[in-house]
């Protein structure tokens, strides 16, 4: 199985989803913002940081760039997509997913670990997760903020879109506690929150078990494996 | 050098928390009276030629698509400056 990472500049953190998709035993293929050619990948990783300076809106440059006009054609096909933190941004920015991130509440740069609650796992990237799941992975963001209009909040409520909430206390003033969602389809899904950084053991979050023993991010990984052997 | 303006504002029933930080430091600054502070964008584009309606009209189409994501922002301006 091949995924694809792809790389815009001002991406940090493409080295870590390569790095998380070789632990679940995938080959990783390195996309390039500029380069429409997806080189026939299974799935594709949108892994956080920035991109183009954030400048206009976060997302919004990386929302037109080739490489993410061929993903979105090729996600209206099936093909599984996760944004993860810049990366759910971009998502947003180019219509695979509804609403906006706006700078988080408290207007602070925030970090830590962060327990989520699984509320979907009908989607390519979540189907290893059991529903309710409480999991922490890492969060980092400026711009985690996330918004919606009241009818599409409505919907996305109604017909179960909402694939992370946190737990704990809502760390960006993110509406209903939002920190993931899914599309109509399942292929879709972005957060912000990190589950790259949250593989393997030594790296982690901490766990009850044992400091940074934390790997509940490699679960995402496996699911989209699992989803592509079942397709 | 002809230009279209586009002004972009947050949604007035979102947090600023940009305009929120810069009225904090006013209030601290002694301006008391200023109740509020919002910030948006103005955005300049360029021509090395006159501007036309059909100029305009692709400015207020981009200002919608791109230039603006329309949940949490409004496109409040567009106008020609000679």
């Amino acid at each position: 199985m091949k995924i694809g990472v792809v790389t815009f500049p001002g991406t940090l953190d493409d080295r870590d989803a390569a790095r998380a998709v070789r632990l679940a035993g995938a080959e990783v293929v390195n996309l390039w913002h500029a380069d429409a050619d997806l080189r026939r990948v299974d799935a594709v990783v949108l892994p956080g940081g920035f991109s183009y300076g954030d400048y206009l809106r976060c997302g919004a440059i990386a929302a037109q760039a080739p490489v993410t006009r061929e993903i979105v054609k090729q996600a209206a096909k099936g093909l599984p997509v996760l944004g993860i933190c810049n990366g759910f941004q971009v998502l947003v920015e180019a219509h695979l997913l509804p609403g906006g991130l706006i700078r988080n509440e408290h207007q602070h740069f925030i970090c830590r670990d962060q327990k989520l609650r699984v509320e979907n796992v009908d989607t390519a990237w979540t189907n290893q997760f059991e529903l309710g799941q409480e999991i922490t992975i890492p969060l980092k963001n400026g711009e985690g903020g996330y918004v919606a209009t009241k009818d599409e909040l409505a919907r996305l409520e109604g017909e179960g879109l909402v694939t992370f909430r946190y737990l704990d206390g809502n760390p960006n003033g993110s509406m209903n506690d939002i920190a993931g969602l899914r599309n109509e389809r399942g292929n879709v899904v972005g957060l912000m929150p990190h589950p790259e950084h949250a593989v393997e053991a030594g790296f982690g979050p901490d766990t009850n078990a044992a400091m940074r023993s934390g790997v509940d991010g490699l679960l995402f990984f496996k699911s989209v494996l699992n989803a592509l052997v079942n397709a | 050098m002809p230009k279209i303006i586009v002004e972009v504002m947050p949604k007035a029933d979102l947090l600023d928390p940009q305009g929120k930080a810069v009225a904090n430091a006013l209030h601290r600054a002694g301006n008391k009276d200023i109740a509020a502070v919002r910030i948006g964008k103005r955005i300049e584009l360029h021509y090395d030629r006159p501007v036309n309606e059909s100029d305009l009209e692709n400015a207020r189409r981009l200002g919608a698509s791109f230039l603006s994501n329309d949940v949490i922002e409004d496109v409040v301006n567009v106008h020609v400056e000679n």
